[in-house]
């Protein structure tokens, strides 16, 4: 005689246990990488000229964090890429918006935009630096342009795939091009604006990293370069880890805004 | 009541001016002839049902008549009363309702756009959704309501803005028979309060007997005017009761047999164009 015992709710505490393991391992991988690193550096396997051990660049954070020093580059940074974002973000949006909704300031536009998209941002700056000179404006700028491009093409192709039905709901309620902007065009192409926008964050970190390596005084680009020039490696990790924490900090405030701007999307999966 | 299902012609006067006025109304897509010569009165407060097969133009008719569409050749004209009503506000078919705004935003909205002052939108919107039972969920988004109940915001959205005409372009058609039911029964009772004039399109005979009070049969393509059938069945009007009556019957087999020679003609057409 035997007996099956067919459990009852186990599905669902496994796919928890999933979830939790996903997790934990998301956190296991990048600590045993520290470790690994750490124990190489120790005992010699690697170069530390090159390679240096974690906890060294941990101290030298640490020291860079009460000198100050790490504090205003950072800021300086970050302030760049607000102000570029802004700059970039906010024309893009309105532009790839109206080209949307427009059929000839589409096909005004788009050839302009496909010819000039595939020029590589970076190779840019020494036209940014010889318009806008060395200050704060050629950093940013760089910044805009990164961002610019995602997003307008992103508005673009979120306003065409709005069902038409909302765009005559639209006109038979009488919207004017102000209200059918404001209520239709840009809540309904908000999703696909936003996968824009956090593209063309990613984009502005690599462009204001290499704007600050070329002709600047401050910012983690320059941290970096500046490390380099003077063989500080500890200091030049310490950049790129900031520049590293930046990026996904920076994901997780996009993800989070996105929850609360697009409401109706919050329920979905 | 033995009233004889006589066919009413276009041009026989009404009793009143008619709201709508359609003279000769043509409408080409390119090669295709949707609409072709449709003239007809509607008459104001009438609940003005068009039946016809698939591809017919009915929908077309419908966006003309909403400016959606422009016309080819003829004349439409729309009594406009009152100067600071809207002239029509449709009902969608399918979801139509934006999905990020709330039952309540969605259902002011035609208010709204006519930047009418907010303690009115309040007030109308309010009734409406108390009308539609959907009061409780005017902070809720569509997604997080059924097909049925999105279709009620459709509704009120349309009767809150207060038109000169409603048009409803089978705004039914995706729901499942209970959901049907209910939204009928319920769209008569929100019309009963003012009787505005109504045109209406459904593929169904029973819906177009049961809300009616003239039904237009239309050709296979191109669009023409078939037929007008009479309903003269008293209102208000209840579904259960309505199903019980000889006469009910009668009339969904009158409209069925004229509107079956021309279903059968849209397949035919149908099964030439892919051969």
């Amino acid at each position: 005689m035997s007996v099956q015992t067919i459990s009852t709710g186990s599905q669902a505490a496994s796919k928890m246990s999933a979830r939790t393991r996903d997790r934990l391992l998301n956190i296991i991988s990048p600590l045993a990488l520290l470790v690994l690193w750490e124990l190489c550096a120790r005992f010699g396997f690697i170069d530390t000229r090159f390679f240096p051990a974690p906890s060294s660049v941990v101290s030298t954070m640490i020291e860079m964090l009460r000198t100050g020093e790490l504090v205003t580059h950072t800021a300086v940074s970050m302030q760049r890429l607000f102000y570029g974002a802004i700059l970039g973000g906010v024309p893009a949006l309105v532009l790839g918006i109206v080209m949307g909704l427009n059929r000839p300031i589409r096909a005004l536009f788009d050839p302009l935009i496909a010819a000039t998209y595939p020029v590589p941002k970076s190779a840019i700056l020494p036209l940014a630096l010889l318009i806008f000179g060395l200050g704060e404006a050629s950093k940013i700028f760089m910044v805009a342009v990164g961002v610019f491009f995602p997003v307008v093409i992103n508005a673009t192709t979120g306003v065409l795939e709005i069902n038409k039905i909302y765009l005559d709901v639209g006109r038979n309620y009488k919207a004017n091009r102000w209200n059918t902007f404001w209520t239709i065009a840009l809540p309904g192409a908000l999703p696909v604006i936003m996968t824009g926008f956090k593209l063309g964050i990613g984009v502005g970190l690599v462009l204001i990293a290499v704007a600050e390596m070329v002709g600047a005084k401050s910012g983690l680009g320059y941290l970096i370069w500046s490390a380099w020039s003077t063989f500080a490696v500890e200091q030049m990790y310490v950049g790129l880890f900031v520049i590293a924490i930046i990026g996904f900090l920076i994901t997780l405030i996009l993800n989070e805004l996105e929850r609360v701007i697009i409401p109706w999307k919050a329920d979905a999966t | 009541m033995t009233r004889p299902l006589a066919r009413l012609e276009a041009a026989e006067p009404l009793p009143t001016r008619p709201a709508i006025r359609i003279r000769d109304l043509r409408k080409v897509f390119g090669q295709l002839v949707a609409i072709d010569g449709v003239s007809l009165d509607i008459a104001p407060g009438e609940f003005f049902m068009i039946v016809g097969p698939s591809g017919c133009g009915k929908t077309t008719l419908l966006r003309i008549l909403a400016g959606l569409d422009s016309v080819t050749s003829g004349a439409i004209e729309i009594e406009t009363p009152h100067s600071q009503r809207p002239v029509n506000s449709m009902i969608f078919q399918g979801d139509s309702i934006f999905p990020w705004m709330t039952v309540w935003d969605n259902a002011a909205y035609g208010l709204k756009m006519r930047r009418v002052p907010s303690a009115t939108v309040k007030e109308v919107v309010g009734h409406y959704l108390a009308r539609t039972g959907l009061t409780r969920f005017a902070k809720y988004y569509p997604h997080q309501l059924s097909g049925g109940m999105r279709q009620r915001v459709s509704i009120a959205r349309a009767f809150a803005n207060d038109p000169e005409i409603l048009l409803m372009d089978e705004p039914f058609s995706a729901l499942d028979a209970q959901n049907k039911l209910l939204l009928q029964e319920e769209l008569l009772h929100i019309w009963e309060e003012h009787k505005k004039t109504v045109v209406f399109i459904t593929h169904s005979v029973d819906e177009a007997v049961f809300l009616g009070d003239r039904i237009m049969v239309m050709t296979a393509q191109p669009g023409k005017v078939k037929t007008f059938v009479p309903v003269p069945l008293a209102r208000p009007r209840n579904i259960m009761e309505l199903q019980k009556m000889p006469q009910f019957g009668e009339l969904i087999a009158h409209i069925w047999s004229s509107l079956r020679e021309e279903v059968h003609r849209a397949r035919q057409q149908e099964e030439e164009i892919k051969s």
